[in-house]
């Protein structure tokens, strides 16, 4: 037996560290325990990455129906803080828009909610938008060609990515072959699908022409959009074109945003004002705590089982720094192993919870990076906490 | 190279030193004076509460001086800042009545530390230091076991190691043997003290073992807190 027999991690850590490895060394001796913290630091890096996911999600749902439009300026109710609160705006705003030359084209904006009864007690809700079928209001010219075919009265397309949606049955759904279906006590002609999928407010989306919207809502008149989506001529910026319609505009029952800022106040809004965000926001914080009282249970355990042998070496001359060396190794060893596993499985939960609610949970670089430095940062802190008692307290009155 | 320029190892001057605190408070040393040559094998004795460990631990900057002045190789440890005391401590061996080996640590890693602690010049041909340290004790097939495989005179011999390997001018060990049965007891210290000897350390040493006592420069008997002989045998 010699000291090359030790195992390749505690050899690699000696190289790194300059010293032995005791953290990574006492993590390892006690087996039990370590699988214990490990599984702790997993289980709320889970919690964290979970409550993440659906606040991405959140946030993700928020944005998508603003991707398809291709808009520069976003004109709204001044008492508006999503795409489907607050009043309605007087459309003569969008003329008045229109005989700027900042601004190349515009049209407006009807957004309702209807429940959609798939089957005798099964029922979902969709977001209904209405767009004038003679503009292009999308991005994407596939769309605005099916929009051009919603001039036929009762015409919709619908959202495949519809929550609970029995695809098969509208997938194929054209001009040429419509599919029917009832809704709001109307018979409409499917005759095409587009893609965005259900998020916190309702479960799909349906777009269908200005015309056909105002029959599905009775109560609604063209003449009172829920929002105006304007182009800006060429050669101008948007932030500018918006500070200047701000002017023009009466600022009583108008805001202005640009598409950009719309989403993010959109965003911000629902995040922080409304239950869903602060509960996943709240989730975050419960989760990272979670985490650090769990670590620091680990590490201030670890601390005081070998206080006798900290105070040892304390006599021996050690100093401070070489304490809380010992346990900055464990916490981030600890942050490290129980990281890797908390991520897998996150992984596969997003997997489970977006197939199961079509909600978009995703993992990404940013995000594992964040947790990861978030999880050291945490070890780090409770590595902190648990040495106090050992800084402070002379080598005799710890034996 | 400290014993060169001041020629007394240790000097403990009025030292008192009370427990607790308010109406509990109790003096537990009373007006120590005690002067330790270099070379000294210095053997502390006296009736258990008499003070011993209490002096012991002051000495080895182990504790705060609260009155009194202790000079520990050319050092004032009374008042001193956090960087003096861990300086001082390093100079040291301090053997304890239990090993407080680390469990993680084999053998050879225990006695690494005693080297580590000292930095990187101490740590070249830290391996040969150590087991060359182990063998001289008698440990030199144990030295990749863990504490929990070795018997308790192998772990004490381990931590007498530890405390030696750096050669410190000066040793305090207290009651070393407590945790022993009485013969390997001897046994261990014997080789402590040959292996100490022969480097011309200085030791101050609490044991109630009187076949030690033969070995001895100096007998120094303690009671209730205060000096209460201080017999030299021989010169060292
Ligand atoms: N940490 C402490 N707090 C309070 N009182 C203490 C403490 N340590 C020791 N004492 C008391 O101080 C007195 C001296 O104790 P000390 O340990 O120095 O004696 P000792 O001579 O080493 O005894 P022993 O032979 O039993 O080891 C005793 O009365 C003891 O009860
Ligand atoms: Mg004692």
């Amino acid at each position: 037996m010699t000291a090359s027999r030790k195992p390749v991690t505690a050899r690699v850590l000696t190289l790194l560290l300059g010293r032995l490895p005791i953290g990574w060394l006492q993590l390892t001796h006690n087996r039990t325990r370590l699988i214990a913290a490990v599984g702790g630091v997993a289980f709320a890096n889970i919690l964290v990455f979970m409550q993440l996911g659906f606040f991405g999600a959140l946030l993700e749902t928020i944005r998508m129906p603003y991707r398809l439009l291709d808009a520069d300026i976003f004109l709204t109710a001044a008492d508006a803080n999503t795409l489907t609160d607050g009043s309605y705006l007087p459309r003569q705003r969008l003329y008045e828009a229109l005989a700027r030359p900042d601004i190349e084209g515009g049209h407006a904006w009807y957004v309702g909610k209807l429940d959609w009864d798939l089957a005798p007690g099964q029922s979902i809700s969709l977001q209904v938008f209405g767009f004038d079928p003679a503009t292009r209001p999308f991005r994407s010219q596939e769309l605005n060609d099916q929009l051009t075919a919603l001039s036929v009265p009762d015409t919709a397309l619908l959202d495949m990515a519809t929550r609970t949606l029995d695809k098969s049955r509208f997938a194929n759904a054209s001009l040429k072959a419509p599919v029917s279906l009832e809704l709001a006590g109307r018979q409409l002609d499917l005759i095409g699908g587009f893609r965005i999928g259900g998020g916190f407010e309702a479960d799909g989306y349906l777009i269908v022409s200005d015309q056909t919207f105002m029959r599905l809502f009775p109560a609604r008149s063209p003449g009172a959009p829920n929002h105006i989506l304007l182009r800006k001529a060429g050669g101008t910026q948007a932030d500018q074109v918006a500070t200047d319609l701000r002017e023009v505009l009466p600022a009583e029952d108008t805001r202005v945003e640009t598409l950009a800022s719309a989403i993010a106040k959109d965003q911000s809004y629902q995040t922080t004002k409304r239950p869903v965000g602060v509960v996943f926001g709240f989730g975050v914080i419960i989760g990272m705590l979670v985490g650090i009282i769990i670590v620091y249970q680990v590490l201030s355990t670890d601390v005081a089982d070998h206080l006798k042998e900290y105070a040892t070496f304390k006599a021996m001359g050690y100093p401070r720094r070489f304490f809380l060396g010992i346990v900055f190794e464990e916490a981030v060893l600890l942050a490290l192993l129980g990281f890797v596993p908390g991520l897998l499985i996150a992984t596969g939960f997003y997997a489970v919870v977006s197939k199961a609610t079509g909600l978009p949970l995703e993992m990404n670089m940013m995000r594992a990076g964040a947790v990861l430095i978030g999880t050291i940062a945490a070890c780090a802190l409770s590595g902190a906490l648990a040495t106090r008692r050992l800084n402070a307290a002379d080598p005799a009155d710890l034996f | 190279m400290n014993a060169q320029s001041c020629p007394d190892v240790l000097t403990v001057m009025g030292l008192n030193h009370w427990f607790g605190e308010g109406e509990a408070q109790k003096q537990v040393l009373h007006g120590i004076n005690l002067t330790l040559k270099p070379g000294e094998l210095v053997i502390l004795m006296g009736a258990s509460g008499s003070g011993k460990t209490t002096l012991l631990t002051l000495a080895g900057c182990l504790r705060s001086v609260q009155s009194g002045s202790i000079r520990l190789l050319g050092r004032e440890l009374a008042g001193a800042n956090e960087a003096t005391l861990v300086t001082s401590r390093r100079q040291l061996g301090f053997i304890f009545q239990a090993h407080n080996l680390h469990e993680s640590l084999t053998a050879l890693e225990n006695v690494r530390m005693g080297l580590e602690v000292h930095g990187r010049p101490a740590m070249t041909d830290w391996e040969n230091k150590a087991r060359a340290m182990l063998g001289e004790l008698g440990l030199g097939e144990r030295l990749n076991y863990l504490p929990s495989r070795l018997s308790g005179g192998q772990k004490q011999r381990v931590a007498i190691a530890r405390a030696l390997v750096a050669n410190p001018p000066l040793i305090f060990a207290d009651e070393p043997t407590a945790a022993l049965d009485k013969d390997s007891g001897l046994a261990v210290v014997q080789l402590f003290l040959q292996r100490a000897r022969s480097t011309g350390t200085t030791i101050l040493m609490v044991t109630h073992d009187n076949r030690i006592l033969d070995l001895a420069d100096r007998i120094i008997v303690m009671e209730d807190g205060r000096l209460k002989s201080d017999t030299t045998r021989h010169a060292a």
